[in-house]
């Protein structure tokens, strides 16, 4: 319980020492463009391969569990839709993105660390915290809805897909069920998750990375750390944000 | 000019530095010796308040670390140039964009100006070609005198060295120091270097104090290090076979 609150007390200091006013502004606009094609465009093939496959995949699983003659076949695109865009383009992909996006902070920012390059910006009067996470937690703010929406996207086209080539399903039944009672609002439902994820992902990555001690070794344990938080704190927030959202 | 004034630091109890007082000079090289562990790192990262000492003040030209502000601390950093014993160079930027950095970040000059001043500064350490390239690609002597570039690009007045000579080899350790004995001369910096390669204390060591177990044991010139009778400081010389040999030399002919 004590290490709990401590790591919470260092964690809210860290934030506030890291959203601040950035020194240099060309700086911080220049770390921000870097930081958003390494966190978020080179993290778009990965979302549109996992998309595709698990919209597809839900399609032929729902087709599969509904059998009955009293369900109607348009359930199957429904239902697909309303899996992709309530929770799996948002929540599932921001349980991915922890894996990929956070471990690769926390490495990056625990290696600055162990090899002095934080201390070595922090003798120069530059605010390290500043300088190196917040343009990543930014960066991930900005480009995680786009992610969000080429999720949807892609694994929308992955549930058509299933529906031309999956025996049992009708590509026009599919369709109607995609455009049934349809709610704009669950799109931005999924963006603000999403953006709150970012943050999540980002702020506690930096934060497992800026504490390391020791050597390699321990750099890898806070990359780990730093997943296993993300998503815990990720799904925690799911709970509170399908509350507040959507009842 | 730096002076520490009754520094003590101790960790769960442990006493790390006890009661040091010393006076680093500008235009000197200021030399921390002692063996490992004896606490010559704690006193380098008090000195430049990484750490805080648990009593005991250190002045820069007067002004006291310990009770300076945030704002006037930070201020103080960006006179201070250091150079770290694994270089800390960026790994993300190349040898130039790393001499660039604290001038991007504090310069006020124009973008060309302030190339030209991280390409002054390459020149300066023999490194006028290694610009484009990335950490990983130069070697460890390469890498020391980048960041050496790096640690004088805002021109200032105190330098740090933790160990500058650590992973080198003895040709490429003279270079270094050569360097940074000519670099604090030309900008009357006052360079505080911490070390225990007894080459470069016979090299450049104008002011040094020896350190054990957390007390400040001598201090003197490099040309009094030889004939002092402090028993500490002799076992720490001559552990080394090749400083025993020229001692043993050095009383024969005095014998002769």
């Amino acid at each position: 319980m004590n290490k709990a609150l401590h790591q919470l007390g260092e964690y809210s200091l860290l934030m506030k020492k890291s959203i601040s006013i950035p020194d240099r502004w060309n700086m911080f606009f220049k770390q921000l463009v870097k930081e958003i094609y390494k966190l978020g465009v080179d993290s778009l093939w990965i979302v549109i391969i996992i998309s595709v496959f698990i919209g597809t995949v839900i399609a032929i699983q729902v087709s599969l569990n509904i059998q009955s003659p009293l369900i109607p076949k348009f359930t199957i695109g429904y239902m697909t839709r309303e899996i992709i865009l309530l929770e799996f383009s948002s929540s599932i992909m921001a349980l991915i993105l922890a894996g990929k996006v956070g471990s690769n902070i926390a490495s990056e920012i625990g290696t600055m660390r162990v090899t002095e390059q934080i201390d070595a910006m922090e003798i120069m009067g530059v605010n390290s915290a500043n300088y190196l996470i917040l343009p990543k937690i930014v960066g991930l703010m900005l480009f995680i809805p786009v992610l969000v929406i080429f999720s949807m996207f892609t694994g929308i086209i992955g549930g058509v897909f299933a529906s031309y080539f999956v025996e049992g399903m009708s590509s026009t039944d599919f369709e109607y069920g995609l455009q049934y009672w349809y709610n704009s609002f669950y799109i931005w439902y999924s963006i603000i998750k999403s953006v709150v994820y970012a943050f999540i992902i980002a702020s506690i990555a930096s934060y497992f990375g800026y504490y390391v001690k020791g050597g390699a070794l321990e750099v890898g344990k806070a990359s780990t750390n730093s997943v296993v938080m993300s998503s815990i704190m990720i799904l925690l927030a799911d709970v509170i944000l399908t509350q507040l959202l959507l009842t | 000019m730096v002076e520490v004034k009754h520094i003590i630091k101790s960790f769960d109890g442990r006493v790390v530095l006890n009661d040091i007082n010393a006076v680093f000079e500008d235009g000197k090289t200021n030399l921390i010796i002692g063996r490992s562990g004896s606490g010559k790192t704690v006193l380098i990262k008090n000195i430049i308040g990484l750490m805080l000492p648990d009593s005991g003040a250190i002045l820069y030209d007067g002004r006291d670390l310990t009770a300076m502000t945030k704002k006037e601390t930070k201020h103080l950093r960006r006179e201070m140039g250091m150079l770290f014993q694994g270089s800390a160079l960026f790994d993300s930027m190349t040898v130039l964009e790393n001499v660039m950095f604290p001038l991007d970040m504090f310069s006020k000059d124009s973008s060309k100006e302030r190339r030209s001043r991280a390409e002054f500064c390459l020149e300066r350490v023999n490194l006028q070609d290694a610009g484009h390239l990335f950490p990983s690609e130069i070697s460890g002597g390469m890498m020391k005198r980048a960041a050496i570039a790096r640690a004088i690009a805002l021109q200032p007045k105190y330098l740090f060295c933790d160990e500058p000579n650590s992973g080198l080899d003895p040709k490429t350790s003279l270079i270094i120091d050569d360097l940074i004995h000519d670099i604090t001369t030309d900008y009357n910096m006052t360079t505080i270097i911490n070390t225990h390669d007894m080459n470069s204390v016979m090299n450049i060591g104008d002011n040094i104090i020896f350190i054990k177990e957390g007390n400040m044991e001598w201090r003197g010139h490099k040309d009094e290090i030889m004939t002092s009778t402090n028993k500490a400081l002799n076992d720490f010389i001559f552990a080394s076979d090749l400083f025993r040999k020229v001692k043993e030399v050095e009383m024969h002919q005095e014998e002769g």
